[in-house]
């Protein structure tokens, strides 16, 4: 797992500099969860790089897609395009939009950006692989405040009603959405009784804990129903002035704060 | 000047914050809903005034669109807010079904219309909603030109029959307003006289439509240019006005030219009196990632553009 956890160090430091060469983007919703990303894209997910339309890769959809410098470090770090690129997201005629586009970018599963569609995409990928008798699997990054969404209800009565035990679906959940938290702007607790009240199995572990992750994707995979990990996350995580902080939903670092983070950020990394 | 550059320059989302701000003083059935926004909308100034009179639906703008029916049909005044592409794409079925077949009075105040949004992206620039809301019966769509104007508007409106679609930006533009400016709803406004060719304009394309008529009244060519913020309903004796005087017409949004303002402006014209008009508009394409002014330049949102058409329409 060591492996994952410097890959998450290092997706965190490509979030900081990206949005602060872009001047605007999402870092506090990428960082709460570069640790699901890494864990996912170098440890989980079965995928080719140089076949990114393989019939028998696993699907991943971030539909909370605003995370889109996460996904962006992972796909470049993972080889679908090259780390240079990052340095040109948002920019006007490049290929790394400010929410991902799947006709653009190699790698992109799903064009996504307008919150709570995704997971009703996951689950038409994930009846096609039905269909087909696919042993892959389809997995799912939402945000909770994008549990607000009437749509993602929609997508896991569905899920359920199908019978889709190749779906894993996980939730970011570092209780802030833009306007504050959760609690304050919308409630969306009890949420584990929630999925299960929908037919879903959930766990319910430390989002920052790789192992906890992987123990929870892995008994996900085999539990014969469609599943929610609900991650629990700090927002803005490894940096300490973004943490837990909703101002940094949606704003770019200064050249100042970004030297500030990735400071905090590769100290950490040699401290573990 | 009037291409606006040396203007003070503001957001019209910013001039709605304070409107609704200065309405929820004088008016107590005011209600303000958001949906997780707040701070891009600036309702949540409205909201840190009046707390007990704001309502954050979270990230659910169809139960938003629906929940401001419920509150229009008991004697509430409910303004609704999010970004223009939700508003008018997320929950357009709500707002066609329940809020605009009753005719219920909800104004739907969107921001982040357009191009503007810039680096976003496609996912979050709306260049439909202007098709989409004015298709809707009993719909006004309205769509002002600067801040000033927003300040009149949002008065205007609160007793106004039937749903509003306010469409306004995030990208800071010129004041064109003057002083003693009035605003009717339904009413188009000519920003400069002339009778060669017509420059019918809404929104941040008011500034390039103005420095347009400049360039072009230096080549002896004398533009007159209206601003057509309301474009539902259509103030048909100022467009048929204009297309006599000037016997030709341009027409400019920031919008996709299939089924906006400009298309508003050529179904009456073709009908009432028919004048060649080239539309402006957004080429059926989907926006991308960029800075608002390369964007603009990128989907031929420019001064330059507009007089090129003017010239065009005017050798029919
Ligand atoms: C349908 C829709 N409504 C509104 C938005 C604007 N928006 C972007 S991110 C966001 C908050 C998301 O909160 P959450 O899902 O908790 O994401 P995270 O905290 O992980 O960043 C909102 C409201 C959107 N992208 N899509
Ligand atoms: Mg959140």
């Amino acid at each position: 797992m060591r492996h994952v956890a410097d890959r998450a160090t290092s997706l965190r430091c490509r979030i900081i500099q990206s949005t602060c060469r872009a001047g605007s983007g999402h870092p506090g919703g990428s960082l709460s969860c570069a640790d699901i990303v890494a864990l996912l894209y170098f440890h989980v997910l079965h995928l080719d790089p140089e076949r990114p339309d393989s019939e028998d890769r696993d699907r991943f959809i971030l539909t909370k897609g605003h995370a889109a410098p996460a996904l962006y470090a992972a796909l470049a770090e993972k080889g679908f395009f090259p780390v240079e690129e990052l340095q040109y997201l948002r920019r006007l005629g490049r290929m790394l939009q400010g929410h991902p586009d799947r006709v653009r970018t190699p790698g992109v599963e799903a064009s996504t950006g307008s919150l709570g569609q995704g997971l009703s995409v996951a689950a038409g990928i994930a009846i096609a692989g039905q269909l087909d008798e696919s042993d892959w699997g389809v997995y799912a990054l939402l945000g909770d405040g994008e549990l607000q969404e009437g749509q993602v209800w929609e997508a896991a009565m569905a899920a359920s009603h199908y019978g889709l035990d190749n779906l894993i679906a996980i939730t970011d959940y570092n209780d802030l959405q833009i306007d504050g938290q959760l609690s304050d702007v919308m409630r969306v607790e009890p949420l584990a009784d929630k999925w299960r009240a929908f037919g879903w199995d959930v766990w319910t572990v430390d989002g920052h804990d790789l192992y906890a992750l992987d123990a929870a994707v892995r008994e996900a995979q085999v539990c014969g129903r469609p599943a929610m990990i609900i991650a629990e996350t700090v927002k803005g995580r490894g940096v300490s002035f973004m943490e837990g902080e909703a101002s940094w939903h949606g704003k770019a670092p200064s050249g100042e704060q970004a030297e500030q983070a990735l400071l905090e950020l590769r100290g950490g990394d040699a401290d573990e | 000047m009037s291409d606006g550059s040396d203007l003070p320059r503001e957001s019209t989302r910013d001039a709605y914050g304070r409107a609704l701000v200065e309405l929820g003083a004088r008016r107590s059935d005011v209600v303000v809903l958001d949906a997780d926004l707040s701070g891009s909308t600036r309702t949540g100034w409205f909201g840190e005034k009046f707390p007990e009179r704001f309502f954050n639906m979270g990230i659910a703008e169809q139960n938003m669109m629906n929940v401001a029916a419920g509150l229009a049909m008991s004697g509430k005044t409910p303004f609704a807010s999010t970004f223009a592409i939700f508003a008018s794409g997320r929950a357009w079925e709500q707002v066609r079904n329940t809020v605009a077949y009753p005719s219920l009075p909800v104004r739907i105040c969107a921001t982040h219309a357009g191009i503007t949004v810039g680096a976003d992206g496609a996912s979050h620039q709306a260049l439909e909603d202007i098709a989409l809301m004015r298709v809707i019966p009993n719909m006004t769509v309205i769509a002002p030109k600067d801040g000033p104007e927003v300040e009149r508007v949002i008065p205007a409106i609160v007793d106004h029959d039937g749903p509003v679609y306010v469409r306004l930006g995030r990208a800071k533009v010129p004041v064109l307003s003057s002083e003693d400016e009035s605003f009717t709803v339904g009413r188009a406004q000519v920003l400069r006289d002339g009778g060669d060719v017509a420059i019918v304009a809404c929104g941040i394309m008011l500034e390039p439509a103005l420095a347009a008529a400049e360039t072009l009244g230096e080549q002896g060519i004398q533009a007159r240019v209206i601003n057509l913020s309301t474009i539902k309903p259509l103030d048909e004796a100022a467009l048929a006005a204009a297309a006599e005087d000037c016997g030709a017409v341009v027409t400019a949004e920031e919008h996709s030219v299939i089924g906006g303002m400009g298309s508003a402006v050529t179904e009456f014209l073709s009908a009432e009196c028919p004048v060649p008009v080239h539309r402006i508009g957004i080429m059926d394409r989907f926006g991308q990632s960029g800075e608002p002014d390369e964007l603009l330049e990128e989907y031929g949102l420019d001064a330059g553009t507009i007089e090129r058409a003017a010239l065009r329409v005017l050798k029919k």
